[in-house]
């Protein structure tokens, strides 16, 4: 009898061994993604919509002078094309 | 290139994917990395730097090689204008590349040899400037210029793409791990990396289009008088 348990408590230990060893692997992912610091406050502050909203303002600046700039080469080149007539 | 010049409707395409690359690139979900953090999010602006400048290169040396067989000089100017946007669309990554190292790899410039070779490949785009502003006559300054764009595109290719997967390099992609392997670039980056590399692409042909139609202006005033 002490031998059928001693077999049954090695099997035991070695079940939980693997169970333990199991989960470390499964959850080592968890535990470091929780460790890496992210913008997670600043975003829940909603601060964030500033910054977007900025860039998106000095782009559309942008973009502008690049719309007026095509432009004013394509009146250039009317100017060049009426004058060859 | 001559239909880029002739429409439009790509410079809309333009806006629109570099908007959402802003709101996207910096509100959707990224991978939670350590040392990297938040600025795994420089991937939409940095990396589409480089895409955007060996895109328009391409387009350089394509119309270097027209030039070659044709001798029409209206291909000489679409190749040297695309180049000066490919090389400040370079500097502009190399710059980015810098302040990103800075913070992840603990110096702006580390000696890496994609820094190293990404330096020397501009350097030997700067030179074709410099050859083509030495250069007195119109017919020779094309044609060896043309010559040279073909020479400096050509060893861009390993200087960047070979030669630093070949040692130890901290920038992603080299020495041994691809960049764009499910690990650095999962499906949350792919949803804006792939339209920021458009959009940035674009707004360079968009800014070479602008200068291409005003050197062709600027030659078409020249022959008149």
């Amino acid at each position: 009898m002490p031998a059928k348990l001693d077999l049954f408590m090695n099997h035991f230990t070695s079940l939980l061994f693997r169970l333990t060893f199991l989960f470390t692997i499964l959850l080592a992912p968890v535990v470091s993604e929780a460790q890496v610091e992210m913008a997670d406050n600043f975003r829940g502050e909603g601060k964030i919509y500033v910054v977007i909203a900025i860039i998106l303002i000095i782009l559309t600046g942008f973009f502008y002078l690049l719309y007026r700039l095509d432009k004013k080469t394509k009146r250039l080149e009317k100017e060049i094309s009426q004058n060859e007539d | 290139m001559g239909y880029l010049l002739k429409t439009n409707w790509w410079k809309w395409l333009c806006i629109i994917l570099l908007t959402y690359t802003i709101i996207g690139g910096l509100l959707l979900p990224v991978p939670k990395l350590p040392i990297l953090n938040e600025t795994i999010r420089v991937l939409h602006f940095h990396v589409p730097m480089w895409f955007g400048m060996i895109l328009v290169f391409t387009g350089s040396v394509i119309y270097a090689i027209k030039y070659l067989k044709t001798n029409n000089s209206k291909f000489d100017i679409y190749s040297s204008q695309l180049a000066s946007t490919g090389i400040a669309f370079g500097v502009l990554g190399i710059v980015t590349g810098m302040a990103w190292a800075a913070y992840t790899w603990g110096e702006p410039w580390s000696n890496d040899p994609k820094q190293n070779a990404s330096a020397v490949s501009l350097l030997i785009y700067l030179a074709y400037f410099v050859l083509r502003n030495s250069l007195n006559d119109e017919q020779q300054r094309s044609r060896i210029s043309a010559v040279y764009n073909i020479f400096a595109f050509t060893l861009m290719i390993p200087l960047l793409f070979i030669l630093p997967r070949m040692t130890d390099s901290l920038h992603p992609g080299n020495g041994g791990n691809p960049a764009l392997s499910a690990v650095d670039l999962d499906n949350d980056l792919r949803k804006v990396f792939y339209t920021a590399v458009i959009g940035w692409t674009l707004l360079g042909y968009w800014i070479a289009s602008i200068n291409i139609r005003l050197s062709l202006a600027h030659q078409k005033i020249e022959n008149a008088s």
